[in-house]
């Protein structure tokens, strides 16, 4: 075989990664150890594909360094050595070693180590990035905005839970699963929100987080064929993610479900995405992120906003709410029924959930409330809202959306024809639980 | 792995009466813990307004005080120390105690191992 590219050898080693990572913390039970050597066979790959080309089983090769290193240092470290000895035997016994020179996947415990309850939120999404999805902790750190010392930090105390607290390395029971796939699902889909619609910073979307969230899902999909919200998720993350390129205007400003040329949608991402719902929805009762693939899945089979199944789409909403009740949701559902109804019929809703704590500082709730009393014609009402919802908006681009409805409800000559311009809030993925 | 279940009770008298797991319920979970062989050290504590604080200054000086009193929600109660795999075998352990229930908590907490 000829040299390879560093690009090569870069996109081979994203796809083995996470793969070696599990593997090796399932042989030496220790993610440090793990970590370390496999950052150290991926530089031993990058000095040698390159001269001597990839060879024909790289993840195995992978392997093999990785754990002829581990040997090494654990022959210098008693302490390890010991715990070696011990794991070797748990491991092998475990898990009789597979024919073939290919790696088994292992990445599913992983998957559930990293999303464990027992460690903090933010550093289960911290941890997933960078032992499933293989992003180094400045890029973690660069995605979520915080410095690269405080992701560094975040991980270190992760690791240390991990280690110290033992929180095992393994996939739980069939009767466990219910209870903790919804927590790697969530971890997965907080990744693909901060990339969909930032939290703040001067960038609406950040699409590499958004495609990081879907390769996962992918792996996870892979891995549990069998779990309907898994396959629900992939295909409410596809739907959305399919209208990334209409979502913004050149400028960065936010464009609305109603406003985007729906030319530019994902066609590819779509057909994608709609296969799956049916996979969701079907062999049992549904769950909430299957429902929300099918909301998605409406708006991305209808023409145009006037077109749009809104009947269906209230229903959908109302069967989420049962499953999973959040303010947020019925926000969702009160637009939904403006759309349906009439601007007051949404509006009364609207207001009825001017108490909830959660929609305190939440902008996509005053500037729904602005649309609709634009719509009615309340134009000091309609201003007063989009005000409050420039005030808590997290991101410029969101900010400049707000201000220009707010400019153009002090120019008499642009107030909407009745039925024109209508306002829809773009289906904004919200954290259900 | 050795594990301690710090139990603490729900802070409010009335939280405690309402909710208080039954003695039958106390009795069942410890046979359960002892004969699970996971069994390492246990002790109910008597109320708080029997305990007392030692301080000692900067001075060397010893200063005693009544209490602490229930100013947090939630009062140590009890404890148990277990010996078990991993976390999540001590996380359903403490899921099982009768102290998780109620608006009581369990933490569980790994007790350091100094390697010498």
């Amino acid at each position: 075989m000829t040299g390879a590219s560093a690009e090569d050898v870069a996109a081979v080693f994203r796809e083995e990664r996470g793969r070696l990572l599990a593997a090796l913390v399932r042989r030496f039970g220790d993610l440090d150890l793990a970590e370390e050597v496999t950052s150290e066979a991926v530089e031993a790959a990058l000095v040698r594909w390159p001269a001597d080309g990839v060879p024909p089983k790289p993840g195995a090769w992978l392997m093999t360094t990785a754990r002829r290193r581990a040997v090494d240092r654990l022959r210098r470290d008693k302490a390890y050595a010991a715990r070696l000895a011990l794991l070797q035997v748990e491991a092998d016994r475990a898990a009789p070693a597979a024919g073939g020179g290919e790696l088994p996947d292992e990445r599913l415990q992983l998957f559930f180590t990293c999303a464990h309850p027992a460690l903090n939120a933010d550093d289960r999404v911290a941890l997933t990035l960078r032992c499933l999805a293989g992003l180094a902790t400045p890029q973690v750190a660069r995605a979520f905005l915080v410095p690269e010392a405080t992701m560094a930090k975040r991980i270190v105390r992760a690791k240390k839970k991990i280690r110290e607290a033992r929180v095992p390395f393994r996939a739980p029971d069939p009767e466990e699963l219910p209870a903790r796939l919804p927590g790697v699902l969530q971890v997965i889909y907080s990744i693909f929100t901060e990339g969909y619609a930032a939290s703040a910073g001067p960038d609406l979307q950040r699409p590499g987080l958004a495609e990081e969230a879907i390769r996962l899902a992918r792996i996870l999909r892979r891995l549990l064929p069998a779990e309907r919200e898994v396959a629900g998720l992939l295909g409410l993350m596809l739907l959305i993610h399919a209208r990334r390129d209409a979502r913004t205007g050149p400028d960065g400003t936010p464009i609305l479900l109603d406003e985007q040329d729906r030319s530019r949608w994902d066609r590819t991402m779509i057909e994608e995405g709609l296969r799956l719902v049916p996979v969701a929805l079907t062999g049992g009762p549904p769950g909430p992120y299957g429902v929300q693939a099918a909301i998605a899945a409406l708006h991305d089979e209808a023409a145009d906003v006037a077109t749009t199944d809104w009947p269906q789409i209230v229903a959908l909403y109302d069967v989420l709410l049962a499953l999973a009740p959040s303010p947020i949701v019925e926000l969702n559902r009160a637009v939904a029924v403006a759309l349906r109804d009439g601007p007051e019929a949404g509006l009364a809703l609207l207001d009825a959930l001017a108490g909830e704590p959660r929609l305190r500082g939440y902008a996509p709730y005053p500037a729904a409330r602005g649309d609709l009393l634009r719509r009615l014609g309340r134009l000091p009402g309609a201003a007063a809202a989009y005000r409050e919802a420039l005030a808590w908006a997290g991101t410029e681009p969101e900010r400049a959306h707000l201000r220009r409805r707010l400019a153009d409800l002090t120019c008499p000559f642009t107030v909407p024809a009745p039925g024109a311009g209508e306002n829809t809030l773009d289906q904004k993925p919200a954290d259900l639980i | 792995m050795k594990y301690m279940l710090l139990i603490n009770s729900a802070g409010t008298e009335e939280a405690e009466q309402a909710c208080e797991a039954s003695a039958e319920d106390w009795m069942a979970y410890d046979k359960a813990v002892r004969e699970a062989g996971i069994y390492v050290d246990a002790h109910s504590l008597a109320d708080l307004t029997t305990a007392t604080t030692v301080r000692v200054n900067a001075g060397g000086e010893r200063v005693v005080t009544d209490g602490p009193f229930a100013e947090t929600r939630e009062v140590l109660g009890g404890y148990y120390v277990i010996d078990v795999p991993d976390l999540d075998v001590a996380l359903d352990w403490a899921a099982r105690c009768p102290g998780a229930t109620g608006g009581g908590s369990v933490v569980v907490r790994p007790i350091a191992e100094f390697e010498v």
